[in-house]
């Protein structure tokens, strides 16, 4: 490196620190509003913007857990929760049944054609759920599945199976082919080799994909906006937007709590399972 | 790569594992077909009856559903927005990914923890991240008002309706927006930054190259597949979006802020008018398919470097 003055290197490291502090601070502002929304006393909260002298950013009465007492007690918050999970863990189960073969066999058992394939399902990951959401109203109702759970299983794996099988895909590709073949020579059929030695050394991948395909399954809005209509099925995404909000009331307090106590933990979770996330889009991209 | 002896013969695979490949494939791919090819093809072929949400019953109308929904001036005008706010807030957002990206490469005291906190809006579920923003552009009790005045950018009795006004709604669309979608690009920008050898950073900076010349000549031509990459998904996200506009204005104030995703879906599921919401989501179409092309040439460009 050539070398700077100490002043310019000073000036360099305060504009990089204060860049980062403007960043996060952009992206944190909405979790930190909801913080303090969830925990002010309603006096405190349903001030007016027109007092100045009300600072809406600190607690100007002391904090209560009044909102959040409204949430589990009085709400079907904890209904919503369950719903999601449940839908959550047997979408998870068919992606798992799904994508693992297929993510092994394009990576091991397929040549040429298996790499077009891999992209034509990569693809569709660009179908976007506002152009199926009208031909799947036509399946749902066909089905009979209209507002049942039955039509979020059926559905989301139209999301969740491309993606993780092109993540496992490239897992697999990660691993030796050297321990399968050893195996084999041993006497260990294909199919034997794939259970008794690459799935276990595939825990990783396999928990990314859960992770990623039950996080998606909660983020997810549109398909559980159009096919859940009453209150006590709808998963988290839509009850707490859509049926916590009663008649025109917002009860601010109580939305928050929902929004922070849903979005802080899945959060965490995402953020120790990032790389291997960014490595599935970027497949290729990068050498 | 090493190549074992046992397969030095080029890429020959064995007759019964390809056999065992057809198979393990075969479900996934039926899925697919059955789940999501043909109701694409069930959209195209819905947005030319006159299918509506009550019945199974339909007939055939032409281009009748086309010809009505490109007259409709609520259609024009979400059509425009859907490129407005695609190109605003991918514009920002590679702007600001870039800048941020730069910082992250840096090593800093507390690296990991900034790295989690600005992830967060990505992470978060979006109906729910959305809700926190309503709150905030809030008609009375909007904190971004309370600043405003105590700044004094805002006059006493002068006052935002965020999403009551066309322009102000827009604004706040795209902030939400960019805010959710930075944190995505971001993250794929650093891992293309990363990429790029320290000696070819190095090697600029002798020949004399400085900070510009340096970011604009040699890393992002090295970056272009992995910009590529973060530009594709951008858009197909944000021009397919339509939780964010019907969270915060349900199209509103006078159907001035819908996007094509929002209008489809107020005409075809709340409208109950399917062969028209169909209509609408064809538009969606042709910008995809130029982005899935776009897309298989980086990934053909990727392969070949």
């Amino acid at each position: 490196m050539l070398a700077r003055s100490p002043a310019r290197r000073a000036v360099s490291v305060v504009g990089h620190r204060l860049t980062v502090l403007f960043f996060i601070a952009f992206a944190i502002f909405p979790f930190y509003w909801m913080v303090v929304t969830s925990f002010k006393q309603n006096a405190d909260l349903y001030v007016g913007a027109t007092d100045v002298t009300h600072n809406p950013f600190i607690f100007n009465r002391a904090p209560t857990l009044d909102h959040l007492r409204t949430l589990f007690g009085q709400t079907l918050y904890l209904t919503w929760l369950t719903n999601t999970l449940v839908v959550g863990v047997v979408v998870v189960g068919i992606t798992l049944l799904l994508s693992v073969p297929a993510g092994y066999s394009l990576a091991r058992l397929t040549a040429r054609w298996g790499e077009r394939l891999s992209i034509a399902i990569f693809l569709t990951y660009l179908i976007p759920s506002t152009l199926l959401f009208i031909p799947f109203s036509r399946l749902v109702s066909l089905l009979g599945l209209q507002n049942s759970h039955w039509a979020l299983i059926l559905i989301y794996p139209t999301f969740t199976v491309p993606f993780c099988t092109w993540l496992l895909m490239g897992f697999f590709k990660s691993l030796p082919k050297e321990i399968e073949e050893s195996a084999m020579v041993d006497g260990c059929s294909r199919v034997g080799a794939i259970g008794r030695i690459v799935l276990p050394l595939a825990v990783p991948g396999l928990l990314t994909v859960v992770i990623f395909a039950l996080t998606l399954v909660i983020q997810e809005f549109v398909y559980s906006l159009t096919f859940i209509s009453s209150v006590e099925k709808m998963t988290v995404s839509v009850g707490v937007p859509v049926a916590l909000v009663r008649g025109d009331v917002y009860y601010w307090g109580s939305l928050m709590a929902a929004c922070l106590i849903t979005s802080v933990p899945i959060a965490i979770i995402y953020n120790f399972f990032l790389d291997r996330f960014i490595a599935g889009f970027t497949v290729g991209a990068i050498k | 790569m090493s190549v074992s002896p046992a397969l030095a013969a080029g890429d020959t695979i064995r007759r019964s594992d390809r056999r065992l490949g057809v198979v393990m494939l075969t479900p996934a791919l039926a899925y697919i077909t059955v789940l999501v090819a043909l109701p694409f093809l069930l959209a195209l072929f819905l947005s030319l009856t006159n299918s509506s949400a009550g019945s199974l019953d339909f007939s055939f109308v032409g281009l009748a559903n086309f010809r009505s929904v490109i007259a409709n001036p609520v259609f024009q005008r979400s059509l425009q927005n859907t490129f407005v706010f695609t190109l605003v807030s991918q514009s920002l957002v590679m702007l600001l990914g870039n800048i941020l990206a730069r910082a992250l490469l840096r090593p800093f005291f507390g690296k990991a923890l900034a790295r989690f906190l600005i992830l967060m809006p990505w992470a978060a579920p979006i109906s729910l991240a959305t809700l926190g923003w309503l709150w905030i552009y809030d008609s009375t009790f909007s904190v971004i008002n309370w600043v405003l005045l105590v700044t004094g950018w805002l006059e006493p009795g002068q006052w935002y309706y965020w999403l009551g006004d066309t322009t102000l709604a827009m604004i706040a669309i795209i902030t939400i927006h960019v805010w959710r979608m930075l944190p995505f690009s971001t993250v794929i920008l650093l891992a293309g930054l990363t990429s790029i050898p320290n000696e070819v950073r190095e090697a600029a900076a002798i020949d004399g190259a400085g900070m510009l010349a340096r970011i604009f000549q040699v890393e992002i031509p090295m970056m272009k597949p992995i910009l590529t990459v973060a530009v594709l998904f951008g858009v197909v996200f944000t021009f397919t979006d339509m939780s964010l506009v019907y969270l915060l204005t349900r199209g509103g104030p006078y159907n001035s802020t819908h996007v094509l995703a929002s209008l489809a879906f107020q005409d075809g599921v709340l409208g109950g008018d399917v062969g028209r919401g169909a209509a609408v989501a064809i538009f969606l179409v042709p910008v995809l398919v130029v982005l899935a092309i776009f897309m298989l040439r980086a990934s053909r460009r990727a392969e070949v470097v």
